[in-house]
């Protein structure tokens, strides 16, 4: 038999008081943000015998779906018993045009605004800095009014506009910074090449703002679908965002409350903006880099 | 191939004047270089040459036509950048041909211009990578290719080479010298290095301050510089200044000593007592051993540049620097003698200008 090398003496600490301290901080600050997802997933996998006896952190008993089947088809958001899922539906509706028009908007403005700087380019800037500054609350009375002047209120089209409208200022500043940060020759060769506005934003620009997208993707994607008070006002009865059927379900008060219904929905509510985040993770880190050191 | 005139083109951003009345006229086939330290206005000249930027005044000809309101693509030029201005996304065929699509040009005729441009700069096997794939000698030759296809009659330059390396940028630059024989094109070239410009031009404008300082070949340049800034600018190790008086008999006098001024060829009949700057290059200066003549000079320092030597001397107060051949023995606390051929020197009056 050979002799291995037997470690000699004391193990080294690898643990200190600081450590440990700090773990001790991570663990409770997880805790804190995870216990209520945890209630939440629990909760409504229990039937509401369950809940109403047991004690709320404990693990179902039997997991059932039930709660979630009733939150999707057949909870009642008000006089209708559809579920979630019209409202799910709508707030796909809103989200996908509403998150190319801003982010097409917003992509070309901060590009016009970084590359070509037309007259009053500043005073736009301007302007759009202030709008991001200022609550938007103040700006909902005159919308609804200039859009039932216009004739879209209460409709898909008016809330996609509103959503357009409110991602501006962001969409622009973003864009602007990246587009700015690159070499002005890149713009001035494709001049000399024989492009114009449009074909140098699409077929060089464009390509350049990858990363921008993406991030541009999750911000919108988020906000948009999280939107609760422009969708309440702007969308109209018909097209109604989740989040708002949501509010409607937990909020309605004849017979008991379903809390595993509830949580069912509310669950299923943050699906998108969750999926989002997972998928993304690492995008949105590389394209918050890429935004720093330019592609 | 074209004529490039500039008549009285002034440029300003908001208040501040850039360029100030500025003519010009570049003959067919010839090698412009714009010479002038940086934040002179150079690239700004460019870009108005290129229609990447509105003049305020004056007009721009190019090729006998006016083409002050031309877009750039339609002025027949071509530009190359200092920071190469690659696509990034689009590989180099791509980055070659993008300008001859975007003007609608036949497949086969774009392969055609693209092979022979690519041949011409050996970039042949370039040709499927994205520039970030390229060295910095690679992208500027994938450059000077785009700039090739577009087969233009003048060809715009902006620091092409101050990226690279002295190496890269050495051998780039006789490419570049070698592409003008070759096309024929009128090639207007920005740089702030004197050595570029000296190599390359057929003639050098040195700029600063808002204009044109001199306009002459790289000789005349080199050796009649017009006034102080275009004699210190120019020229490397930089010439020697004294300063002294036009004294009663015409001579120049420093302090200690003076110098005939007889054969001396003064563009204005110089003014007795008037205050006078005397400039002679390092390697104007003349070693006369056996000559009555001759100024003595304490060698204070002595630089070997492996092909000569530069020896920094002193005559009185006035410091003179001379470049020796390599082999010559000095050693500091040397006295030599020197001689001034009048044909050799410069004098500047009082506000820098040449006498
Ligand atoms: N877009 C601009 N806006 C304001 N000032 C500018 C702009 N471009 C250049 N300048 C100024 O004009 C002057 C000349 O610039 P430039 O032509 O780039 O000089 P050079 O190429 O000789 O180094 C500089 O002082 C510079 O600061
Ligand atoms: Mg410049």
């Amino acid at each position: 038999m050979t002799a291995m090398a037997q470690p000699n003496g004391r193990r080294p600490k690898r643990l200190s008081a600081g450590r440990i301290g700090l773990y001790a901080f991570l663990v409770i600050s997880a805790l804190f943000f995870l216990t209520p997802l945890y209630v939440m997933l629990v909760t409504s996998l229990k039937p509401m015998s369950e809940i109403r006896t047991g004690n709320i952190l404990a693990l179902p008993a039997a997991p059932s779906l039930a709660a979630w089947n009733s939150a999707w088809s057949s909870a009642c958001t008000g006089l209708q018993c559809n579920g979630i899922r019209v409202g799910f539906l709508n707030s796909i509706r809103i989200l996908v045009p509403s998150v190319m028009a801003s982010i097409m908007v917003g992509a070309v403005t901060g590009y016009a605004l970084s590359f070509w700087r037309p007259r009053g380019a500043q005073l736009l800037f301007a302007t759009l800095m202030v709008m991001a500054f200022i609550p938007y609350q103040v700006f909902i009375y005159p919308l609804v009014r200039m859009f039932s002047q216009a004739g879209i209120a209460n409709s898909l089209l008016g809330i996609v506009v509103v959503h357009t409208i409110f991602g501006l200022p962001t969409m622009t500043l973003l864009f602007r910074n990246h587009f700015v940060a690159l070499p002005i020759e890149l713009f001035k060769a494709a001049r000399v090449d024989g492009a114009g506005f449009w074909r140098i934003f699409i077929q060089i620009m464009l390509p350049m703002a990858v990363p921008i997208i993406v991030v541009a993707i999750i911000l919108q994607v988020t906000g948009i679908w999280n939107d609760f008070i422009l969708g309440l006002v702007f969308a109209g009865r018909e097209n109604l965002p989740m989040t708002v059927q949501l509010n409607n379900i937990v909020n309605t008060t004849q017979g008991e409350r379903t809390y595993n219904v509830d949580m069912a929905a509310t669950l299923l509510t943050a699906l998108v903006p969750l999926a989002v985040y997972f998928l993304s993770g690492r995008w949105f880190v590389r394209g918050i880099a890429a935004g720093a050191v330019k592609g | 191939m074209s004529t490039v005139s500039l008549r009285g083109v002034e440029i300003a951003f908001g208040t501040f004047k850039v360029l100030d009345w500025l003519d010009l006229e570049i003959a067919q086939s010839e090698f412009l270089v714009l010479l002038g330290p940086s934040g002179c206005g150079k690239s700004t000249l460019l870009a108005a040459i290129a229609g990447l930027l509105e003049i305020d005044q004056g007009e721009i000809w190019i090729g006998g036509r006016n083409v002050t309101w031309e877009e750039p693509k339609d002025r027949g030029i071509a530009m190359v950048f200092q920071s190469y201005a690659l696509y990034p996304r689009m590989s180099v065929r791509r980055n070659l041909s993008f300008g001859l699509q975007v003007a609608g040009m036949k497949r086969d005729e774009i392969d055609r211009r693209v092979t022979k441009a690519a041949t011409m700069l050996q970039i042949g096997e370039l040709l499927d990578r994205k520039p970030a794939e390229l060295s910095g000698g690679q992208r500027q030759r994938v450059a000077i290719g785009r700039a090739l296809v577009r087969d233009a009659s003048v060809f715009l330059f902006d620091e092409p080479l101050s990226n690279l390396d002295a190496q890269l940028r050495a051998e780039l630059r006789t490419e570049i010298k070698r592409l003008h024989g070759s096309l024929g094109a009128t090639m207007i070239f920005v740089t702030h290095d004197q050595i570029e410009a000296l190599t390359l031009a057929d003639r050098i404008a040195v700029m600063k301050d808002r204009r044109i300082q001199q306009l002459g070949t790289p000789q005349e340049i080199y050796l009649k510089p017009a006034n102080r800034f275009v004699a210190t600018f120019v020229g490397s190790p930089a010439m020697s200044f004294v300063s002294g008086r036009i004294g009663e008999h015409g001579n120049f006098e420093a302090s200690g000593w003076q110098l005939p001024l007889a054969d001396y060829a003064f563009a204005a009949p110089p003014v007795r007592g008037a205050t006078v700057d005397l400039g002679i290059r390092p390697e104007h200066v003349v070693l006369a051993p056996s000559d009555p003549h001759a100024l003595p000079a304490r060698v204070e320092l002595v630089e070997p540049m492996g092909s000569d030597l530069l020896a920094w001397t002193r005559i009185g107060e006035a410091a003179i620097s001379i470049r020796l051949p390599a082999e010559t023995q000095v050693v500091a606390g040397d006295t030599l003698p020197l001689l001034f051929p009048p044909h050799r020197l410069n004098l500047f009056d009082a506000q820098g200008q040449r006498l």
